[in-house]
Protein backbone atom coordinates (compact mmCIF):
# COMPACT_ATOMS: atom_id res chain seq x y z
CA UNK A 1 0.00 0.00 0.00
CA UNK A 2 1.04 3.30 -0.66
CA UNK A 3 0.66 6.51 1.22
CA UNK A 4 1.45 10.26 0.54
CA UNK A 5 4.38 11.34 1.30
CA UNK A 6 6.28 12.56 4.24
CA UNK A 7 7.15 16.15 4.04
CA UNK A 8 10.34 17.12 2.69
CA UNK A 9 12.57 20.26 1.54
CA UNK A 10 12.59 19.89 -1.67
CA UNK A 11 15.74 21.85 -2.90
CA UNK A 12 16.09 22.35 -7.10
CA UNK A 13 19.80 23.29 -8.15
CA UNK A 14 20.18 24.32 -11.30
CA UNK A 15 24.14 24.04 -11.58
CA UNK A 16 26.63 21.40 -10.82
CA UNK A 17 28.34 23.37 -7.89
CA UNK A 18 24.55 24.30 -6.42
CA UNK A 19 23.66 20.68 -6.07
CA UNK A 20 27.16 19.87 -4.45
CA UNK A 21 26.96 23.01 -1.79
CA UNK A 22 23.49 21.52 -1.01
CA UNK A 23 25.07 18.42 -0.61
CA UNK A 24 28.00 19.67 1.55
CA UNK A 25 25.37 21.26 4.10
CA UNK A 26 23.18 18.43 4.39
CA UNK A 27 24.50 15.24 5.21
CA UNK A 28 21.09 13.29 5.36
CA UNK A 29 19.93 14.94 1.45
CA UNK A 30 18.43 12.31 -0.74
CA UNK A 31 19.16 12.85 -3.99
CA UNK A 32 16.79 12.32 -6.72
CA UNK A 33 16.86 12.72 -10.49
CA UNK A 34 13.93 10.42 -12.17
CA UNK A 35 13.08 10.10 -8.95
CA UNK A 36 11.19 6.67 -9.93
CA UNK A 37 13.39 4.26 -7.44
CA UNK A 38 12.59 6.84 -4.58
CA UNK A 39 9.05 7.87 -4.66
CA UNK A 40 8.07 4.43 -4.12
CA UNK A 41 10.59 4.33 -1.27
CA UNK A 42 8.69 7.60 -0.13
CA UNK A 43 5.46 6.44 -0.74
CA UNK A 44 5.84 3.38 1.34
CA UNK A 45 7.09 5.59 4.10
CA UNK A 46 9.89 3.16 4.66
CA UNK A 47 12.93 6.20 4.00
CA UNK A 48 11.63 9.82 5.62
CA UNK A 49 14.61 12.17 4.49
CA UNK A 50 13.80 15.52 5.83
CA UNK A 51 16.10 16.69 2.31
CA UNK A 52 15.54 16.28 -0.91
CA UNK A 53 17.63 17.21 -4.09
CA UNK A 54 16.81 16.71 -7.08
CA UNK A 55 19.17 16.63 -10.02
CA UNK A 56 17.08 16.71 -12.72
CA UNK A 57 17.35 19.92 -13.93
CA UNK A 58 20.82 20.49 -14.24
CA UNK A 59 21.96 20.80 -17.73
CA UNK A 60 25.20 19.37 -17.87
CA UNK A 61 23.97 16.06 -16.43
CA UNK A 62 21.84 15.14 -19.47
CA UNK A 63 22.63 14.61 -23.11
CA UNK A 64 24.88 11.37 -25.48
CA UNK A 65 28.19 12.55 -26.61
CA UNK A 66 30.73 11.00 -29.04
CA UNK A 67 34.52 10.67 -27.61
CA UNK A 68 37.08 10.44 -29.43
CA UNK A 69 38.05 7.08 -28.89
CA UNK A 70 34.90 5.64 -30.84
CA UNK A 71 32.92 5.48 -27.26
CA UNK A 72 30.24 7.50 -26.15
CA UNK A 73 29.85 9.49 -22.55
CA UNK A 74 26.45 9.38 -20.94
CA UNK A 75 25.47 12.05 -18.76
CA UNK A 76 24.04 10.16 -15.53
CA UNK A 77 20.40 12.09 -15.56
CA UNK A 78 19.77 11.14 -19.36
CA UNK A 79 16.16 9.23 -19.74
CA UNK A 80 16.58 5.73 -20.63
CA UNK A 81 14.55 6.30 -23.55
CA UNK A 82 16.80 8.95 -24.95
CA UNK A 83 19.48 6.16 -24.36
CA UNK A 84 17.61 3.73 -26.02
CA UNK A 85 16.86 5.63 -28.85
CA UNK A 86 19.86 7.18 -29.36
CA UNK A 87 21.28 6.87 -32.95
CA UNK A 88 24.70 7.49 -31.21
CA UNK A 89 24.36 4.89 -28.59
CA UNK A 90 22.14 2.23 -31.18
CA UNK A 91 25.40 2.51 -33.35
CA UNK A 92 27.55 1.62 -31.47
CA UNK A 93 26.52 -0.12 -28.39
CA UNK A 94 23.18 -1.45 -29.39
CA UNK A 95 22.95 -4.15 -26.49
CA UNK A 96 22.95 -0.86 -23.98
CA UNK A 97 20.01 0.24 -26.08
CA UNK A 98 18.55 -2.74 -26.23
CA UNK A 99 19.08 -3.30 -22.47
CA UNK A 100 17.75 0.30 -21.56
CA UNK A 101 14.61 -0.90 -23.68
CA UNK A 102 13.33 -3.46 -21.76
CA UNK A 103 13.39 -1.40 -18.37
CA UNK A 104 10.12 -1.49 -16.63
CA UNK A 105 7.18 0.10 -19.00
CA UNK A 106 7.34 3.29 -21.53
CA UNK A 107 5.83 6.06 -19.04
CA UNK A 108 8.98 5.01 -16.44
CA UNK A 109 11.51 5.16 -19.15
CA UNK A 110 10.51 8.32 -20.69
CA UNK A 111 11.15 9.72 -17.26
CA UNK A 112 13.55 7.15 -15.40
CA UNK A 113 17.17 7.98 -15.98
CA UNK A 114 20.39 5.91 -16.64
CA UNK A 115 21.91 7.10 -13.83
CA UNK A 116 19.48 6.04 -11.58
CA UNK A 117 18.57 2.36 -13.41
CA UNK A 118 22.28 1.45 -12.47
CA UNK A 119 22.79 3.00 -9.00
CA UNK A 120 18.84 1.72 -7.97
CA UNK A 121 18.35 -0.36 -4.51
CA UNK A 122 17.63 -3.43 -3.97
CA UNK A 123 13.79 -4.89 -4.86
CA UNK A 124 14.04 -7.76 -1.94
CA UNK A 125 10.28 -7.37 -0.59
CA UNK A 126 11.49 -7.97 2.99
CA UNK A 127 13.96 -4.71 2.50
CA UNK A 128 11.35 -2.57 0.46
CA UNK A 129 8.73 -3.58 3.06
CA UNK A 130 10.73 -1.90 5.98
CA UNK A 131 11.73 -5.19 7.76
CA UNK A 132 15.03 -4.16 9.74
CA UNK A 133 17.80 -6.23 8.05
CA UNK A 134 21.01 -6.02 7.58
CA UNK A 135 20.60 -4.04 4.92
CA UNK A 136 18.38 -1.25 6.23
CA UNK A 137 21.31 -1.63 9.77
CA UNK A 138 19.68 -4.42 11.30
CA UNK A 139 20.72 -7.98 12.53
CA UNK A 140 18.71 -10.65 10.29
CA UNK A 141 18.02 -11.45 7.13
CA UNK A 142 14.37 -12.15 6.43
CA UNK A 143 14.77 -13.44 3.18
CA UNK A 144 17.22 -16.35 4.04
CA UNK A 145 14.95 -18.28 6.06
CA UNK A 146 13.34 -21.86 5.84
CA UNK A 147 9.62 -20.07 5.33
CA UNK A 148 10.89 -16.95 3.47
CA UNK A 149 9.72 -16.38 -0.16
CA UNK A 150 12.92 -15.89 -2.07
CA UNK A 151 12.77 -16.98 -5.62
CA UNK A 152 13.89 -13.97 -6.32
CA UNK A 153 16.47 -13.50 -4.39
CA UNK A 154 20.49 -14.65 -4.67
CA UNK A 155 22.58 -17.86 -6.03
CA UNK A 156 25.96 -16.34 -5.59
CA UNK A 157 28.70 -14.20 -3.24
CA UNK A 158 26.21 -14.02 0.10
CA UNK A 159 27.25 -12.46 2.88
CA UNK A 160 24.12 -12.12 5.53
CA UNK A 161 22.29 -10.36 2.68
CA UNK A 162 20.89 -12.25 -0.33
CA UNK A 163 19.14 -9.62 -2.63
CA UNK A 164 20.35 -9.19 -6.21
CA UNK A 165 20.95 -6.39 -8.25
CA UNK A 166 17.68 -5.75 -10.15
CA UNK A 167 18.94 -3.53 -12.82
CA UNK A 168 18.72 -4.05 -16.95
CA UNK A 169 21.38 -1.80 -17.81
CA UNK A 170 24.28 -2.44 -15.39
CA UNK A 171 25.06 -5.60 -16.78
CA UNK A 172 25.48 -4.01 -19.89
CA UNK A 173 27.80 -1.16 -17.82
CA UNK A 174 29.80 -4.34 -16.56
CA UNK A 175 30.16 -6.04 -19.72
CA UNK A 176 30.88 -2.68 -22.14
CA UNK A 177 33.86 -2.17 -19.36
CA UNK A 178 31.94 0.89 -18.73
CA UNK A 179 33.71 3.90 -16.30
CA UNK A 180 31.77 5.59 -14.27
CA UNK A 181 32.65 9.22 -13.72
CA UNK A 182 31.15 10.52 -10.39
CA UNK A 183 32.28 13.76 -8.33
CA UNK A 184 33.24 13.77 -4.42
CA UNK A 185 34.66 16.58 -2.65
CA UNK A 186 34.84 18.75 -5.50
CA UNK A 187 36.95 16.40 -7.31
CA UNK A 188 35.89 13.94 -10.25
CA UNK A 189 37.02 10.44 -10.20
CA UNK A 190 36.96 7.46 -12.26
CA UNK A 191 35.32 4.19 -11.18
CA UNK A 192 35.37 1.07 -13.41
CA UNK A 193 31.94 -0.35 -13.38
CA UNK A 194 33.37 -3.79 -11.81
CA UNK A 195 34.20 -1.61 -9.05
CA UNK A 196 31.36 0.47 -9.03
CA UNK A 197 28.81 -2.36 -7.90
CA UNK A 198 29.55 -3.40 -4.60
CA UNK A 199 28.71 -6.61 -3.16
CA UNK A 200 27.15 -7.13 1.10
CA UNK A 201 31.07 -8.52 2.00
CA UNK A 202 32.09 -4.33 1.27
CA UNK A 203 29.08 -2.72 2.43
CA UNK A 204 26.23 -4.56 3.15
CA UNK A 205 23.99 -1.05 3.09
CA UNK A 206 24.48 -0.20 -0.15
CA UNK A 207 24.81 -1.11 -3.72
CA UNK A 208 27.79 1.22 -5.42
CA UNK A 209 30.47 2.54 -4.49
CA UNK A 210 28.62 6.01 -4.13
CA UNK A 211 28.44 7.60 -1.01
CA UNK A 212 26.10 9.94 0.89
CA UNK A 213 27.28 13.49 -1.13
CA UNK A 214 28.46 11.89 -3.78
CA UNK A 215 27.28 12.84 -7.40
CA UNK A 216 27.18 10.27 -10.26
CA UNK A 217 28.08 12.71 -13.13
CA UNK A 218 28.04 10.37 -16.00
CA UNK A 219 29.14 6.96 -17.80
CA UNK A 220 31.73 6.90 -20.42
CA UNK A 221 31.67 3.89 -22.52
CA UNK A 222 35.20 2.72 -24.26
CA UNK A 223 35.39 2.19 -27.50
CA UNK A 224 36.49 -0.94 -27.27
CA UNK A 225 33.17 -3.36 -27.35
CA UNK A 226 31.74 -0.67 -30.18
CA UNK A 227 30.08 -2.65 -33.07
CA UNK A 228 30.65 -5.79 -31.32
CA UNK A 229 28.08 -8.82 -32.32
CA UNK A 230 25.90 -8.68 -28.58
CA UNK A 231 22.89 -10.45 -27.13
CA UNK A 232 20.55 -9.42 -24.47
CA UNK A 233 17.75 -11.59 -22.64
CA UNK A 234 15.58 -10.46 -19.73
CA UNK A 235 13.33 -13.53 -18.12
CA UNK A 236 10.46 -11.64 -15.77
CA UNK A 237 7.87 -12.89 -14.28
CA UNK A 238 5.46 -9.87 -16.54
CA UNK A 239 7.33 -8.25 -19.80
CA UNK A 240 6.46 -4.86 -18.31
CA UNK A 241 7.50 -3.18 -15.29
CA UNK A 242 9.05 -6.37 -13.66
CA UNK A 243 12.57 -6.89 -12.70
CA UNK A 244 14.87 -9.52 -13.84
CA UNK A 245 14.40 -12.94 -12.29
CA UNK A 246 18.02 -13.70 -14.78
CA UNK A 247 19.32 -11.52 -17.12
CA UNK A 248 22.03 -12.58 -19.71
CA UNK A 249 24.28 -10.02 -21.94
CA UNK A 250 27.12 -10.60 -23.86
CA UNK A 251 29.24 -8.54 -26.24
CA UNK A 252 31.70 -10.98 -28.76
CA UNK A 253 33.49 -10.27 -31.09
CA UNK A 254 33.65 -12.87 -34.12
CA UNK A 255 36.16 -13.61 -36.55
CA UNK A 256 36.40 -16.60 -39.06
CA UNK A 257 33.99 -18.19 -37.30
CA UNK A 258 35.67 -18.43 -33.73
CA UNK A 259 34.65 -16.23 -30.89
CA UNK A 260 37.55 -13.76 -30.05
CA UNK A 261 37.17 -11.44 -27.02
CA UNK A 262 34.13 -11.81 -25.18
CA UNK A 263 32.01 -10.47 -21.90
CA UNK A 264 29.44 -12.24 -20.52
CA UNK A 265 27.27 -10.84 -17.72
CA UNK A 266 24.39 -12.29 -15.83
CA UNK A 267 21.87 -10.04 -13.76
CA UNK A 268 19.59 -10.93 -10.81
CA UNK A 269 21.39 -13.84 -9.75
CA UNK A 270 23.87 -11.98 -6.93
CA UNK A 271 24.06 -8.24 -5.48
CA UNK A 272 26.45 -7.03 -8.82
CA UNK A 273 26.27 -8.10 -12.30
CA UNK A 274 28.00 -11.40 -12.38
CA UNK A 275 30.56 -11.58 -14.77
CA UNK A 276 31.12 -15.21 -16.32
CA UNK A 277 34.11 -15.72 -16.74
CA UNK A 278 34.34 -19.46 -16.55
CA UNK A 279 32.12 -19.41 -19.15
CA UNK A 280 33.94 -16.29 -21.14
CA UNK A 281 37.29 -18.81 -20.92
CA UNK A 282 35.38 -22.01 -22.35
CA UNK A 283 34.13 -20.17 -25.38
CA UNK A 284 37.41 -17.80 -26.09
CA UNK A 285 38.71 -18.53 -29.11
CA UNK A 286 36.28 -21.59 -30.12
CA UNK A 287 33.98 -21.94 -32.92
CA UNK A 288 30.46 -21.77 -31.20
CA UNK A 289 28.11 -25.35 -31.78
CA UNK A 290 25.66 -27.51 -29.77
CA UNK A 291 28.93 -29.40 -28.01
CA UNK A 292 29.82 -25.66 -26.71
CA UNK A 293 26.48 -24.83 -25.86
CA UNK A 294 26.77 -28.31 -23.31
CA UNK A 295 30.00 -27.08 -22.15
CA UNK A 296 28.91 -23.56 -21.31
CA UNK A 297 25.52 -25.14 -19.65
CA UNK A 298 28.00 -27.21 -17.16
CA UNK A 299 30.04 -24.09 -15.95
CA UNK A 300 27.64 -21.15 -16.28
CA UNK A 301 26.25 -21.91 -12.96
CA UNK A 302 29.28 -23.20 -11.16
CA UNK A 303 29.04 -22.67 -7.48
CA UNK A 304 25.55 -21.51 -7.22
CA UNK A 305 24.04 -22.08 -4.24
CA UNK A 306 20.05 -21.71 -4.20
CA UNK A 307 18.10 -20.58 -1.22
CA UNK A 308 14.73 -22.52 0.00
CA UNK A 309 13.03 -20.91 -3.42
CA UNK A 310 15.02 -20.14 -6.14
CA UNK A 311 16.80 -23.64 -7.29
CA UNK A 312 14.66 -22.86 -10.79
CA UNK A 313 17.71 -19.71 -11.45
CA UNK A 314 20.20 -22.17 -11.64
CA UNK A 315 19.03 -24.37 -15.27
CA UNK A 316 17.16 -20.82 -16.11
CA UNK A 317 21.02 -19.36 -16.11
CA UNK A 318 22.70 -21.63 -17.82
CA UNK A 319 20.10 -22.12 -20.67
CA UNK A 320 20.20 -18.25 -20.79
CA UNK A 321 24.02 -18.33 -21.40
CA UNK A 322 23.63 -21.20 -23.54
CA UNK A 323 21.38 -19.50 -25.61
CA UNK A 324 24.18 -16.27 -25.91
CA UNK A 325 26.73 -18.01 -26.97
CA UNK A 326 24.09 -20.09 -29.66
CA UNK A 327 23.37 -16.37 -31.26
CA UNK A 328 27.11 -16.10 -32.32
CA UNK A 329 27.02 -19.94 -34.74
CA UNK B 1 -22.43 -6.23 37.28
CA UNK B 2 -26.05 -5.41 38.69
CA UNK B 3 -26.84 -1.58 38.71
CA UNK B 4 -24.66 -0.93 35.86
CA UNK B 5 -25.86 0.95 33.13
CA UNK B 6 -24.76 1.35 29.32
CA UNK B 7 -20.81 1.77 29.44
CA UNK B 8 -20.57 5.50 29.54
CA UNK B 9 -16.68 6.60 28.46
CA UNK B 10 -16.86 9.73 30.54
CA UNK B 11 -17.48 8.30 33.59
CA UNK B 12 -14.39 7.06 35.68
CA UNK B 13 -13.49 3.34 36.31
CA UNK B 14 -15.44 1.60 38.86
CA UNK B 15 -13.78 1.67 42.92
CA UNK B 16 -12.42 -1.15 43.85
CA UNK B 17 -10.14 -4.24 42.55
CA UNK B 18 -10.07 -5.40 39.63
CA UNK B 19 -7.38 -8.08 39.50
CA UNK B 20 -5.89 -9.48 42.35
CA UNK B 21 -1.69 -10.02 41.99
CA UNK B 22 0.35 -11.83 44.05
CA UNK B 23 3.20 -9.84 45.15
CA UNK B 24 6.95 -10.71 45.58
CA UNK B 25 6.30 -10.89 49.50
CA UNK B 26 3.41 -13.14 49.47
CA UNK B 27 0.96 -9.97 49.86
CA UNK B 28 -1.95 -10.37 47.97
CA UNK B 29 -2.21 -6.95 46.15
CA UNK B 30 -5.43 -5.34 44.93
CA UNK B 31 -4.43 -4.25 41.32
CA UNK B 32 -6.57 -0.78 40.24
CA UNK B 33 -6.54 0.65 37.15
CA UNK B 34 -4.67 4.14 37.09
CA UNK B 35 -7.61 6.48 38.24
CA UNK B 36 -7.59 8.86 35.44
CA UNK B 37 -10.64 9.11 33.25
CA UNK B 38 -10.91 9.41 29.41
CA UNK B 39 -11.54 13.26 29.42
CA UNK B 40 -8.63 14.02 31.84
CA UNK B 41 -6.08 11.85 30.06
CA UNK B 42 -6.92 13.56 26.56
CA UNK B 43 -6.41 17.17 28.28
CA UNK B 44 -3.39 15.87 29.23
CA UNK B 45 -1.82 14.55 26.04
CA UNK B 46 -3.54 17.98 24.29
CA UNK B 47 -1.29 19.90 26.83
CA UNK B 48 2.19 18.13 26.84
CA UNK B 49 1.58 18.29 22.96
CA UNK B 50 1.07 22.19 23.26
CA UNK B 51 4.16 22.07 25.53
CA UNK B 52 6.40 20.01 23.73
CA UNK B 53 5.35 21.13 20.17
CA UNK B 54 5.78 25.10 20.80
CA UNK B 55 9.04 24.66 22.59
CA UNK B 56 10.52 23.81 19.89
CA UNK B 57 9.41 26.98 18.03
CA UNK B 58 10.23 28.62 20.72
CA UNK B 59 13.73 27.90 21.93
CA UNK B 60 15.08 25.78 18.94
CA UNK B 61 18.51 27.21 17.34
CA UNK B 62 19.13 24.96 14.75
CA UNK B 63 17.97 26.83 11.66
CA UNK B 64 16.76 23.97 8.84
CA UNK B 65 18.98 25.91 5.83
CA UNK B 66 21.01 29.04 4.96
CA UNK B 67 19.59 31.85 3.99
CA UNK B 68 20.83 32.01 0.53
CA UNK B 69 19.92 28.89 -0.04
CA UNK B 70 15.94 27.78 -0.05
CA UNK B 71 13.98 24.97 -0.64
CA UNK B 72 11.13 25.18 -3.95
CA UNK B 73 8.65 28.09 -3.75
CA UNK B 74 5.36 26.50 -3.07
CA UNK B 75 3.70 28.82 -5.76
CA UNK B 76 4.34 28.14 -9.03
CA UNK B 77 3.51 28.18 -12.73
CA UNK B 78 2.25 24.61 -14.09
CA UNK B 79 1.17 24.71 -18.29
CA UNK B 80 -1.33 22.22 -18.44
CA UNK B 81 -3.65 21.62 -21.93
CA UNK B 82 -1.84 24.84 -22.82
CA UNK B 83 -3.19 26.78 -20.06
CA UNK B 84 -0.68 28.40 -17.68
CA UNK B 85 -1.44 28.68 -14.19
CA UNK B 86 0.07 29.65 -11.14
CA UNK B 87 -0.61 26.82 -8.28
CA UNK B 88 0.56 26.59 -4.70
CA UNK B 89 2.06 23.05 -4.81
CA UNK B 90 3.39 21.52 -1.74
CA UNK B 91 6.88 19.77 -2.30
CA UNK B 92 6.49 16.22 -1.73
CA UNK B 93 3.07 16.63 -4.09
CA UNK B 94 2.86 14.40 -7.32
CA UNK B 95 1.84 15.81 -10.44
CA UNK B 96 -1.65 13.45 -10.54
CA UNK B 97 -2.95 14.81 -7.53
CA UNK B 98 -1.96 18.70 -8.57
CA UNK B 99 -4.03 17.89 -11.90
CA UNK B 100 -6.86 15.99 -9.92
CA UNK B 101 -7.48 18.48 -6.69
CA UNK B 102 -5.67 21.38 -7.40
CA UNK B 103 -6.93 22.15 -10.96
CA UNK B 104 -9.58 20.24 -10.90
CA UNK B 105 -9.56 17.92 -14.06
CA UNK B 106 -10.48 14.91 -12.19
CA UNK B 107 -9.77 13.16 -16.02
CA UNK B 108 -6.20 11.71 -14.97
CA UNK B 109 -7.42 8.66 -13.01
CA UNK B 110 -5.07 7.60 -9.79
CA UNK B 111 -4.91 3.77 -10.26
CA UNK B 112 -2.10 2.71 -8.56
CA UNK B 113 -0.39 5.25 -6.83
CA UNK B 114 3.19 3.61 -7.62
CA UNK B 115 3.75 4.06 -11.30
CA UNK B 116 2.46 0.24 -11.91
CA UNK B 117 -0.96 0.81 -13.67
CA UNK B 118 -0.89 3.97 -16.46
CA UNK B 119 -4.39 5.01 -14.88
CA UNK B 120 -2.61 8.56 -14.26
CA UNK B 121 -0.63 8.64 -17.60
CA UNK B 122 -0.96 12.02 -18.72
CA UNK B 123 2.21 13.56 -21.60
CA UNK B 124 4.95 16.16 -20.37
CA UNK B 125 6.15 17.21 -23.60
CA UNK B 126 4.64 14.85 -25.79
CA UNK B 127 6.20 12.09 -24.04
CA UNK B 128 3.72 10.18 -21.39
CA UNK B 129 4.80 9.78 -17.70
CA UNK B 130 3.04 8.27 -15.10
CA UNK B 131 1.74 11.78 -12.80
CA UNK B 132 1.19 9.48 -10.17
CA UNK B 133 5.41 8.97 -9.70
CA UNK B 134 6.16 12.50 -10.87
CA UNK B 135 6.93 15.69 -8.13
CA UNK B 136 4.96 18.51 -9.75
CA UNK B 137 7.91 20.81 -8.90
CA UNK B 138 9.74 18.83 -12.08
CA UNK B 139 7.19 19.96 -14.11
CA UNK B 140 8.39 23.96 -14.49
CA UNK B 141 8.21 25.15 -17.79
CA UNK B 142 7.08 21.61 -19.48
CA UNK B 143 4.03 21.34 -21.31
CA UNK B 144 1.54 18.70 -19.66
CA UNK B 145 -1.64 17.75 -21.36
CA UNK B 146 -4.16 15.70 -19.72
CA UNK B 147 -6.65 13.68 -21.63
CA UNK B 148 -8.82 16.72 -21.25
CA UNK B 149 -6.44 18.34 -23.97
CA UNK B 150 -7.13 15.78 -25.70
CA UNK B 151 -10.45 16.76 -28.19
CA UNK B 152 -10.34 19.74 -30.21
CA UNK B 153 -11.33 23.24 -27.76
CA UNK B 154 -14.92 22.60 -29.86
CA UNK B 155 -15.85 19.32 -28.72
CA UNK B 156 -14.93 17.46 -31.41
CA UNK B 157 -13.21 13.90 -30.28
CA UNK B 158 -9.94 12.79 -31.33
CA UNK B 159 -9.32 10.15 -33.97
CA UNK B 160 -8.34 8.08 -31.23
CA UNK B 161 -11.09 8.75 -29.06
CA UNK B 162 -13.75 8.13 -31.89
CA UNK B 163 -12.21 4.66 -32.35
CA UNK B 164 -11.86 3.68 -29.10
CA UNK B 165 -16.14 4.46 -29.00
CA UNK B 166 -16.49 2.61 -31.97
CA UNK B 167 -14.25 -0.32 -30.96
CA UNK B 168 -16.25 -0.47 -27.35
CA UNK B 169 -12.67 0.27 -26.03
CA UNK B 170 -13.37 1.08 -22.65
CA UNK B 171 -15.55 -1.68 -20.39
CA UNK B 172 -15.07 0.06 -17.00
CA UNK B 173 -13.64 2.89 -18.01
CA UNK B 174 -11.13 3.55 -15.47
CA UNK B 175 -8.39 2.74 -17.23
CA UNK B 176 -9.57 4.80 -20.57
CA UNK B 177 -7.86 8.16 -19.80
CA UNK B 178 -4.49 6.87 -19.58
CA UNK B 179 -5.10 4.40 -22.60
CA UNK B 180 -6.04 7.67 -24.04
CA UNK B 181 -3.06 9.38 -23.96
CA UNK B 182 -0.53 6.67 -23.98
CA UNK B 183 -2.30 6.21 -27.63
CA UNK B 184 -2.67 9.37 -29.06
CA UNK B 185 1.18 9.95 -27.94
CA UNK B 186 2.06 7.32 -30.21
CA UNK B 187 0.31 8.11 -33.04
CA UNK B 188 1.49 11.56 -32.74
CA UNK B 189 5.23 9.93 -32.93
CA UNK B 190 4.67 7.60 -34.84
CA UNK B 191 1.52 8.10 -37.31
CA UNK B 192 1.25 4.62 -38.59
CA UNK B 193 2.83 1.86 -35.79
CA UNK B 194 2.58 -1.47 -36.55
CA UNK B 195 0.99 -4.02 -34.38
CA UNK B 196 4.05 -4.65 -32.66
CA UNK B 197 5.13 -1.13 -31.95
CA UNK B 198 1.48 -0.22 -30.70
CA UNK B 199 1.77 -3.43 -28.13
CA UNK B 200 5.10 -1.53 -26.96
CA UNK B 201 3.97 2.02 -26.84
CA UNK B 202 0.55 0.33 -24.66
CA UNK B 203 2.86 -1.73 -22.69
CA UNK B 204 2.42 0.74 -19.42
CA UNK B 205 -1.06 0.64 -19.12
CA UNK B 206 -3.00 -1.94 -17.43
CA UNK B 207 -6.62 -2.29 -18.25
CA UNK B 208 -8.40 -5.01 -15.44
CA UNK B 209 -11.35 -5.75 -17.53
CA UNK B 210 -8.57 -7.35 -19.87
CA UNK B 211 -10.45 -4.79 -23.27
CA UNK B 212 -6.56 -4.69 -24.50
CA UNK B 213 -7.56 -6.07 -27.80
CA UNK B 214 -9.99 -3.49 -28.51
CA UNK B 215 -8.02 -0.77 -27.73
CA UNK B 216 -5.20 -1.98 -29.88
CA UNK B 217 -7.93 -2.10 -32.56
CA UNK B 218 -8.79 1.18 -32.06
CA UNK B 219 -5.38 2.37 -32.45
CA UNK B 220 -4.90 0.49 -35.49
CA UNK B 221 -8.54 1.86 -36.34
CA UNK B 222 -7.25 5.51 -35.42
CA UNK B 223 -4.12 4.78 -37.31
CA UNK B 224 -5.70 4.19 -40.53
CA UNK B 225 -8.22 6.79 -40.43
CA UNK B 226 -6.82 9.57 -38.44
Amino acid sequence: MSDVMHNFELYQPNSLQGAADLLDEFDDAWIIAGAKDSLGWFKDRVKQPAVVVDLGGIPELAGIEPTDDGGVYIGAATTLTDVSESTLVKERFQILSVAASNVASPQIRNSGTIGGNISQDTRCVYYRDGFPCYRAGGNTCYANTPTAMNREHALFEVSRCVAVTPSDTAPAMVALGAIMIIRRDGEEMEVPASEYFIGPEIDITRMTVLEPGDILLGIRIPGEWANARHYFEKIADRNTWDFALVSVTMVAKVAGGAIGDVAMVCGGVQCTPRRLTEVEDVIRGEVPGPEMENLVRRVASRGAKPLNFNHFKVPLMENLAARAVRSLA
Amino acid sequence: MDGMGPYDPTVDFPEGPAIAEIAADGNVKPWRPLHVSRRNFLRGVVCSGIVIGGSSYLFSTATPARADVRGVERMMSLTVNGKTRRVDVAPNETLGYTIRYRLGLTGTKIGCNQAECGACTVMADGRTIYSCSTLTHRMRGINIVTVEGIAAPDGTLHPVQRAFIEEIGPQCGFCTPGQVVAAVALLNSNPNPTEAEARVAMSGNLCRCGAYDHYMRGIMKAAREG
